[in-house]
């Protein structure tokens, strides 16, 4: 066991924390309440190469691992959630291509999206496929050397912003699961336009748009993976987004508790920093035990991952206490700063709005437990 | 265009600690980095060679750990790294290190520019740069905020204290850059890892055919006799109380400086 980065992921780490304390962190508030997409510092991902870090040079990446991908995600999502959050759907659109494209595809599609000149977003929920990912009622038919798409997405993040769509369909309803095939969809694309974007709780800045298609004619040649084979291409994208989605939470939950730190003291009450409290003490040695957990969980996966070992249980159990960590270390946080943690004059309130919906996205909790479950059940019934 | 820039290696804290016994730096314990304004003359060169094409070479004099500026500076987008570090160099003034710098730049050979930042926060001298352009005997430009080439002609906006001044020089020339002139960019990650496996050229005075006796203590005329930090300041005056008393007693404190008046 080594705890230890290479001398590659350090320099690497080194950089995008410099670049992160420099040019993100600064700005977080402003831009978390702008409301619009943060046009600037995806600009500057792209720029800096992190746009495709496990992708493999050839196909315009930087040939890493997803280690390295999770611990840059991470100083991301701690200094800028809603830059975070932009890296962390993109990516969901690089690993489908990646993991299931044709040579011509990564050509194509893998490589904007891997220099960061192309945004990517992902596409499986509907009005009534969610948790029941199987429910998919896109319809995708073959009409010669096209397939026609019919139908609607939600909350797709990036959505509008994104060139490229990966998206579930399904081209044999009756088939259920075994029905779903998988395509790229240019933006642009005639039939395909962008509906309602939500208003959220938090995160005003990533869109979360509705995708329509109408009559939406899609050449055959992006079709992705195998036609049926849909329901894979979305169950391992979604395993390596959870990984994704753990490292956002240990992000956020960073981030309070390094909010938090400071203020026990600073702050004075009887006569002396809350930090003499033992009652304070305990909040924060909760927190950093919890988020080094996190952390550790969501680094086995994305390793197990990077050694083709199955990291689907992992990637669960790290998604699943990442985000129920990032939920309580945003509430101590609040709590440690008192009425004015509930204002809007110090970050943690939003980011405890924030941390909520990693307990939601890509597999709510209970979801994530139907996973663990299915694991442990069939593993340990000797 | 060729462009060459040179650079330091500086302790990272403004809070020097002195050794007392032989008035040198304590480098201990502190991290080094790229002179901050160097990164501003790197900076101005990446973007001169967007425009004009070209390459761009930074130099340093500096202990072998001065690689490691040099390898950010690879990072950032400049072409080729060079290492002057020489035992013998040891304790160069500004006069000596503008000798070495020039017989670097003579060996480099076809030079179109030489970017120095302003000064360094370390010795805070400002002098390296012109004295290079004395040594090599070309035209300087000190103070640019704003550079641009055109027809094998530099012209630069300097900033002095109440003023702008527009200079034009002929090619090639040396070139000092404050702070404002740019923004210096953030690595990209390729480069970041290339910088790492950069192959970094290294020379000694023996290999610039340079005379040791301009070089390091014997040619520095310049000698530190003591190295001591400023005083401390006092700690101010703080004023406790209800926020009517401290206000009261604050409004009187401002009264008696008599500032508000003049
Ligand atoms: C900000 C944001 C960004 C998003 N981005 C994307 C995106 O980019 N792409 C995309 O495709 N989707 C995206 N989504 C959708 C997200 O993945 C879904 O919201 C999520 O999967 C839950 O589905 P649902 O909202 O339909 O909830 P439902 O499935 O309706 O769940 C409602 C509740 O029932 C529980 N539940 C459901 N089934 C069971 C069961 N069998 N056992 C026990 N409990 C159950 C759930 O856990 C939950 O508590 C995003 C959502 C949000 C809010
Ligand atoms: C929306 C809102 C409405 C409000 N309305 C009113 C109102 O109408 N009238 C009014 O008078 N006030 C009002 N307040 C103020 C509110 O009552 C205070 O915010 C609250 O009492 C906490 O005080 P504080 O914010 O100064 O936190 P602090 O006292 O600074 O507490 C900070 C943290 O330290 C902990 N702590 C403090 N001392 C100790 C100790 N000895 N041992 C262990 N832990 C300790 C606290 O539990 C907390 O976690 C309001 C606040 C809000 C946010």
């Amino acid at each position: 066991m080594d705890f230890t980065f290479t001398e590659d992921q350090t320099a690497i780490l080194e950089a995008v924390k410099e670049f992160c304390e420099e040019d993100l962190a600064p700005k977080a508030q402003e831009t978390d309440e702008a409301g619009v997409w943060p046009a600037e510092n995806v600009k500057k991902l792209a720029e800096l190469d992190l746009m495709g870090i496990p992708v493999p040079e050839e196909y315009g990446g930087l040939g890493m691992d997803f280690l390295t991908w999770s611990a840059v995600g991470e100083e991301l999502s701690c200094s800028c959630t809603t830059t975070g959050a932009v890296y962390g759907a993109h990516v969901l659109a690089v690993v489908p291509i990646m993991m299931f494209g044709s040579d011509e595809q990564k050509q194509k599609y893998l490589k904007p999206l891997a220099t960061g000149e192309k945004i990517g977003a992902f596409g499986l929920t509907e009005p009534g496929a969610g948790s029941d990912a199987a429910a998919v009622a896109t319809k995708a038919e073959l009409d010669g050397d096209h397939y026609v798409l019919n139908g609607s997405k939600i909350f797709i993040s990036n959505g509008g912003e994104a060139e490229l769509y990966v998206i579930i369909t399904t081209t044999d309803p009756s088939r259920g699961a075994r029905g779903m095939t998988a395509f790229i969809v240019e933006k642009g694309t005639p039939g395909f336009e962008f509906g309602k974007d939500e208003k959220k709780m938090a995160f005003p800045s990533l869109p979360n748009r509705e995708l329509v298609f109408t009559d939406c004619r899609v050449p055959k040649e992006n079709l992705l993976g195998r036609e049926r084979g849909g329901f894979l291409v979305a169950m391992r994208t979604l395993g390596v987004g959870r990984i994704g989605m753990a490292t956002g939470a240990v992000g956020v939950a960073r981030a309070a508790l390094e909010a938090a730190v400071p203020y026990t003291h600073q702050r004075e009450q009887f006569g002396q920093p809350i930090s003499n409290f033992q009652a304070i003490q305990f909040m924060v040695a909760d927190m950093a035990t919890e988020v080094d957990c996190a952390r550790l969980l969501t680094w086995r996966a994305a390793w197990l991952k990077d050694q083709n070992k199955p990291f689907e249980k992992e990637a669960a159990m790290a998604k699943l206490y990442a985000s129920e960590v990032a939920m309580r270390t945003t509430t101590k946080a609040v709590q440690i700063f008192g009425g004015y943690g509930y204002t809007r004059e110090f970050p943690v309130e939003r980011y405890m709005r924030e941390a909520k919906l990693f307990e939601i996205v890509e597999g709510t909790s209970e979801v994530q437990r139907m996973v663990i479950a299915n694991h442990v059940l069939r593993e340990l019934n000797k | 265009m060729n462009i060459v820039v040179c650079i330091k290696q500086v302790p990272e804290t403004t809070e020097v600690r002195v050794d007392p016994e032989t008035n040198a730096l304590i480098r201990e314990g502190v991290a080094s980095i790229i002179n901050p304004v160097d990164e501003n003359a790197i900076e101005a060169a990446l973007q001169l060679r967007e425009g004009h094409g070209g390459t761009v070479t930074v130099i340093t004099m500096g202990p072998p750990q001065a690689e490691e500026a040099l390898r950010q500076a690879l990072a950032m987008g400049a072409d080729e790294a060079i290492l002057l570090s020489d035992p013998a160099s040891r304790g160069s003034d500004t006069l000596a290190t503008s000798y070495s710098l020039a017989e670097m730049v003579r060996k480099i050979g076809e030079v179109d520019l030489i970017l120095c930042g302003k000064q360094a926060i370390d010795g805070d001298t400002g002098q390296v740069g012109p004295g290079l352009a004395e040594r090599l005997g070309i035209p300087q430009v000190t103070f640019a905020i704003e550079l641009s080439v055109e027809d094998g002609k530099l012209r630069a906006k300097r900033v002095l204290d109440d003023f702008f001044e527009v200079l034009e020089v002929k090619l090639p020339a040396v070139v000092t850059v404050v702070k404002q002139a740019n923004d210096p960019r953030h690595p990209g990650m390729r480069n970041v890892l290339k910088a790492k496996r950069a192959e970094i050229t290294t020379w000694t005075l023996a290999d610039l055919e340079a005379d040791p006796k301009q070089s390091g203590f014997d040619g520095s005329p310049t000698q530190v006799i003591r190295v001591w930090p400023p005083e401390k300041r006092g700690g101010g005056k703080k004023i406790e109380g209800t926020s009517e008393e401290v206000a009261e007693e604050l409004a009187q404190a401002i009264k008696e400086m008599d500032i508000a008046a003049g």
